[in-house]
């Protein structure tokens, strides 16, 4: 069989979703199979990293790496893999932006190991013992990844080619990006947001808009929604507006349920987070204020906005370590 | 002793105005404010407000013209909205919200121009330069 180029896919801090998404293919795996070479994917193939080591510099086509950098071999595999490859893709938004996993940075590692081993009610550890990157046992010295002091992004670690949002992405969308391959298109310019779209959820959505007079916010938990009209409209925090499309707006569309913002900031935007206060503080509607003091102002103003209990957890569920100040500092 | 670094926002119509009576009136003030002059309040994007702590301003100063004044009717009460909201999300990432601070100041009122800027570099002094650039 002539040698079909080499492609891989690797995690590091992410949950597996991402893998699952490519498994999502369905029969497209078929002619993924057909046109590459998976020669390393923990999750799906047999292949240690020892192989990867063996590879020349560039022999990987693509890599599709996955997952945030928490950990010093998150790191070392990023590394390795992006001397190995033509083309490395930061795959799903953990890679991308750092997602769920990155939302720990707006803790320090201490708080972390301290709320893990020291303080967690089911948890009992009289000795105090915390993970140490080396313990001496009699057999001899084992060693673990040391744990970084915060969450980064792939592109906050190597070099990367592009970007495919998504948490995880839609297997259409990225079947789209492999088929252009197998195609032979041209490739986009580097650094482009690939298998997504360049405005916002909204744009996808076909609930019907109106103009955005929000009187009051509620959490999804606590109303039922009216399935034809826009869900921010009706006080649901949706993050379509901050958010880009690609993904056909599949949870407002077809779940009735707010988007939570996976596919990270548009076009143009670098701070999901921000935008989305942007878009609020235009939305938000507290009627005829006109002959009301400074003070009653205030008033009605917090009312409406303390219904939220967790603004930076909310609207950076999943671009913390990529937003303008990464987390806590 | 610390100088702060205060990154401004003034409004054109209001603020910057008054700002602007402050100079000609010859009044003395402190100068640690860097004035950047926006059409409206409502113009500022509250990422340029996490830009400037990202980038190292230990406080920043949003002003705009009173309710009723706006040019645009509206701009300062969006404006209003979306500092609340910045400043309930702002401990999240250690950042002190009393380092963010909005006032409506009108082209007439070049002494509490004085006054706000001289208090916010003060309280600001107090606190300390208190944000790490991080990574
Ligand atoms: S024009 Fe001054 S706040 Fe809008």
């Amino acid at each position: 069989m002539p040698d079909k180029p080499k492609i891989a896919m690797y995690w590091a801090a992410s949950c597996g979703g991402c893998e699952i998404s490519l498994a999502n293919l369905h029969a497209n795996i078929l002619a993924v199979d057909a046109a590459f070479q998976l020669v390393f994917c923990p999750c799906l193939v047999d292949g240690k990293k020892r192989d990867v080591e063996a590879l020349k510099d560039g022999e990987l086509l693509i890599t599709f790496f996955n997952g945030a950098i928490r950990t010093d071999e998150n790191q070392e595999m990023a590394h390795l893999l992006r001397k190995k490859s033509k083309i490395l893709i930061a795959y799903g938004s953990c890679a991308y932006e750092g997602c769920i996993p990155g939302l720990s940075n707006f803790h320090s590692k201490q708080d972390h190991f301290k709320a893990i081993y020291l303080d967690n009610p089911s948890i009992e550890n009289p000795q105090k013992i915390v993970p140490q990157t080396e313990t001496k046992v009699p057999e001899g010295t084992l060693t673990i990844p040391a744990f970084h002091d915060r969450v980064r992004t792939l592109a906050q670690t190597v070099d990367v080619d592009y970007f495919l949002p998504g948490c995880p992405p839609e297997s259409f969308k990225v079947w789209e990006v492999i088929d252009s391959v197998i195609q032979g298109k041209a490739l986009p310019p580097k650094g482009t947001i690939i298998g997504a779209g360049k405005c916002t959820v909204c744009d996808e959505c076909e609930k019907k808009k109106e103009d955005k007079k929000i009187k009051r916010l509620y959490r999804t938990h606590e109303i039922v929604p009216d399935r034809e009209k826009c869900l921010l409209e009706q006080g649901i925090l949706c993050m379509g507006p901050a958010t880009r499309d690609g993904c056909k707006a599949q949870c407002p569309n077809n779940a009735d349920m707010p988007c939570t913002g996976c596919y990270g900031p548009p076009s143009g935007v670098r701070d999901q987070g921000a935008k989305m206060i942007a878009a609020l503080g235009t939305a938000l509607d507290l009627g005829d204020v006109s002959t009301l003091s400074e003070e009653q102002v205030a008033a009605r103003v917090e009312e409406v906005i303390k219904a939220i209990p967790d603004y930076a957890g909310m609207l950076y569920k999943y671009s913390l370590p990529g937003s303008i100040l990464g987390g806590k500092r | 002793m610390f100088e702060p670094k205060i990154v401004c926002f003034y409004c054109k119509w209001c603020t910057y105005s008054g700002a602007d009576l402050a100079g000609t009136s010859r009044m003395k003030y402190l100068p640690n404010g860097v004035v950047i002059k926006t059409m409206c309040s409502s113009r500022i994007d509250p990422q340029h407000v996490l830009d400037a702590f990202a980038k190292g301003a230990d406080g920043v100063l949003i002003g705009g013209c009173h309710y009723g004044d706006c040019h645009y009717v509206t701009g300062n009460h969006q404006t209003y909205r979306r500092v609340e909201m910045l400043k309930k999300m702002l401990p999240s990432f250690g950042i002190d919200p009393a380092r963010f601070r909005l006032e409506w100041i009108s082209a007439a009122e070049a002494g509490k121009l004085v006054h706000v800027i001289n208090e916010f570099t003060e309280q600001i002094r107090a606190l300390g330069s208190g944000i790490p650039i991080a990574r």
